[in-house]
């Protein structure tokens, strides 16, 4: 579903990514993990077509089209999902009407009819049940005042209601409380299917024990530098990412 | 520092006769000083401080006919007196001249007196004889002293002392197309008296295309404890050059709010000139100028505390687009003695083309102490980071302008108590928007 090669991008001039490689099949959930700064975001951000994120090298293909050609929004349409690492406060921009706007534009994009107010409602309805989100959050802006809890429970609830076919989780286990976490993780189970694919971009191994990774790979100065099952999720959490990649030349990292 | 009196506007205005003799010593003397004060003073050029950013040069060079004499039989469609959430006394000039037959006159609630000035003249002018008999001495004032010249109309507005109005009074001034490009003027006077309650609607609407010029000042007083809520909303035609001033004075623990859309008009310029006399009276201002094509729309907001404890709130946000320009003066002055009072004001501004302008100037002068006053202002452009956000949930880039700026602007309306109004402003200013058809359905 997903193939990224030899992917090179930079930011404000500096080189971020360097030279990234991974596959991800439809069904899978892939947990990426890594040191700080390593290129994560970056990753998320040139995957949803972020203005900046300049590529310089390598591609990336998505149900065998060049995803990298797309629009962001024409990204979305077909399919991907980016939960952001920093939800975005958009001040007078209700929460149900931006959902109900950005769900009809995929859907028109798709050639799907649109959902009018009393449809959107009963499907947010549902939705809501599963992520344990009240009402009241609908009726406020876009993540404005909303704790950082409630952003990223806010994000997974989007994904419920967008019904992604790859969806990219930048930390959205960060700054969740214990019992926020597995309602997340329950949240993401429940979309999980044979067509659908999950980048889980994570600090901890917490998540995983709830959400389990068909793969764990570990990003490192802009490269995968290890990949391996779940285990490898388990053998970081003791050691820390020292000698981790040790085979790459330009893999180690601190 | 005046345009030559041979300007083509001030030849055409001051080749027009005298308004006929009020039957008021006082009042036709008022208007033959101010008329003089024109003559010699002419129009302010841009050295004048608070015209810096608004040249008269090519206004000054256009004449306009004075008086509409088939005002009274000018067709206008009922359509653009109505408004949601707007149901009750209304007063209506066209082109200056009071019109009975649009107007909603009957059954004034009790405590309520709403005429047009030119009947209230004829009966006592005494109790108008403060406002009206005013000598503008500015240069600045070219525009007061053509409308106390030549005024012959507007609106006298009293709320008796303890009288709460439930319904708002509408006030609406529509230029309409003529033969010539005229010159028309409205004076009004509003009282509120002691703990009176007041919603207000003033309105300035278009009915067909021209290009008059028309003058407005007016005067506002709120008594002691009493509370107006006062929305103007601006759609004059697009070639319509209308100059205003409103005066407000706010007695003890007065509390006035003003929301104002300037949406219309070629050149349009707003003084807003509010003086807090009395202990703990409150001003809250709101307002929305959003110039597009060749548009020029002036706000100059000056803001007196001048007792204790007084408080003003003010959010103004500008969107200009195309070749339009915006200018935006926010004055605060805390005057000696007026110890305790919190003045805040910000201006935020969007410039959506390149070829856009606004020029914003918050300005504070504090004389008092123990004061609390906070000002700002931006000009900009949308954020990245909330563009990128929507679109990347699917909403496409023009649409998710659209949306930003509707929600920018729309801000100002977050506290007009009027639901049914503020949705229906709310829908004018998104429409207003060079991306308006672009907005997610
Ligand atoms: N818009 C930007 N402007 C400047 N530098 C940037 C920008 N985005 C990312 N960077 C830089 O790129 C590097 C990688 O950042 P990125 O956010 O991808 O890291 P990350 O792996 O997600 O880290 P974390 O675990 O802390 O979230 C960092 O050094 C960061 O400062
Ligand atoms: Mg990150």
């Amino acid at each position: 579903m997903l193939k990224i090669e030899n992917l090179h991008a930079r930011v404000e001039g500096r080189e971020i990514l360097k030279g990234l490689s991974l596959s991800v099949d439809a069904g899978e959930v892939h947990a990426i993990m890594g040191p700080n700064g390593a290129g994560k975001s970056t990753l998320g951000n040139v995957l949803a077509g972020r203005d900046g994120y300049e590529v310089t090298a390598g591609s990336v293909t998505y149900n065998d089209i060049d995803l990298l050609s797309l629009a962001p929004e024409a990204r979305a349409a077909a399919g991907v999902f980016l939960a952001f690492q920093y939800p975005v406060e958009i001040p007078g921009v209700n929460n149900t009407y931006f959902l109900r706007a950005a769900l009809n534009a995929q859907r028109k994009v798709r050639g799907e009819s649109e959902l009018d107010s009393m449809q959107f409602l009963k499907l947010v309805r549902e939705k809501l049940k599963v992520m344990h989100i009240s009402d009241e959050l609908l009726h406020r802006a876009v993540n404005a005042g909303f704790s950082g809890g409630e952003k990223k429970r806010n994000e997974i609830f989007q994904m419920a209601v967008l019904q992604p076919q790859l969806a990219i989780l930048d930390e959205t286990d960060s700054g969740l409380d214990i019992d926020a976490l597995k309602q997340v993780a329950e949240g993401v189970n429940a979309l999980r299917s044979p067509a659908r694919s999950f980048l889980m971009i994570t600090h901890y191994q917490r998540l995983l024990d709830y959400v389990v990774p068909d793969f764990v790979h570990v990003l490192a100065d802009g490269r995968i530098v290890e990949s391996g099952d779940k285990s490898l999720a388990l053998k970081l959490e003791e050691h820390g990412y020292a000698g981790i990649g040790e085979s790459h030349p330009a893999g180690a990292a601190a | 520092m005046s345009q030559p009196a041979s300007s083509p506007l001030l030849a055409s205005l001051l080749d027009a006769p005298l308004p006929p003799s009020s039957g008021v010593a006082w009042l036709d003397a008022a208007r033959r000083e101010n008329r003089a004060s024109f003559a010699a003073g002419g129009l302010p050029d841009t050295r004048v401080e608070a015209w810096k950013y608004t040249p008269l040069r090519a206004l000054g060079q256009r004449p306009f006919a004075s008086g509409d004499a088939a005002a009274g039989a000018r067709a206008v469609d009922p359509s653009i007196l109505a408004l949601p959430g707007v149901d009750g006394p209304r007063l209506v000039f066209v082109n200056g001249v009071f019109r009975a037959d649009l107007s909603a006159l009957d059954a004034l609630p009790a405590g309520l007196t709403l005429q047009p000035l030119s009947q209230a003249l004829e009966g006592d002018a005494q109790p108008l004889r403060f406002a009206l008999s005013r000598h503008y001495r500015e240069i600045g004032d070219a525009f007061a002293r053509i409308n106390a010249a030549s005024a012959v109309d507007g609106v006298v507005l009293r709320v008796a002392a303890g009288t709460r109005l439930a319904v708002p009074v509408q006030l609406v001034f529509v230029g309409a197309a003529a033969e010539a490009d005229l010159a028309w003027h409205a004076r009004n006077v509003i009282e509120l008296g002691e703990g009176a309650g007041l919603t207000l609607i003033e309105q300035h609407a278009a009915s067909g295309e021209q290009a008059h010029l028309a003058t407005l000042v007016g005067d506002i007083e709120v008594g002691e404890g009493a509370r107006l809520q006062h929305v103007v909303l601006q759609d004059a035609a697009v070639g319509a050059s209308l100059v205003r001033r409103s005066s407000l004075r706010l007695h003890a623990r007065a509390q006035a709010g003003l929301h104002v859309l300037e949406l219309g008009g070629a050149l349009v310029r707003h003084d807003i000139r509010a003086e807090l006399v009395g202990d703990d009276a409150r001003l809250d201002t709101r307002g929305v100028f959003m110039p597009h094509g060749r548009q020029h729309i002036d706000t100059q907001l000056a803001i007196r505390h001048q007792a204790l404890n007084t408080v003003s709130s003010s959010n103004w946000r500008g969107v200009a687009s195309d070749r339009a320009r915006g200018v935006f003066r926010g004055a605060i002055v805390v005057a000696p003695g007026a110890d305790g009072s919190d003045a805040s004001l910000g201006n935020k501004n969007l410039l959506l083309s390149p070829g856009a302008e606004i020029d914003t100037k918050p300005e504070l002068e504090i004389y008092a102490d123990e004061v609390k006053a906070a000002h700002g202002a931006t000009v900009g452009q949308l954020d990245e980071r909330a563009l990128f956000y929507l679109r990347s949930r699917g909403i496409a880039l023009a649409p998710a302008r659209a949306l930003l700026t509707g929600a920018f602007c729309r801000a100002v309306l977050d506290d007009l108590p009027n639901e049914a109004l503020r949705d229906h402003l709310a829908a004018l200013l998104i429409a207003q928007l060079p991306m308006a058809a672009e907005q997610p359905s």
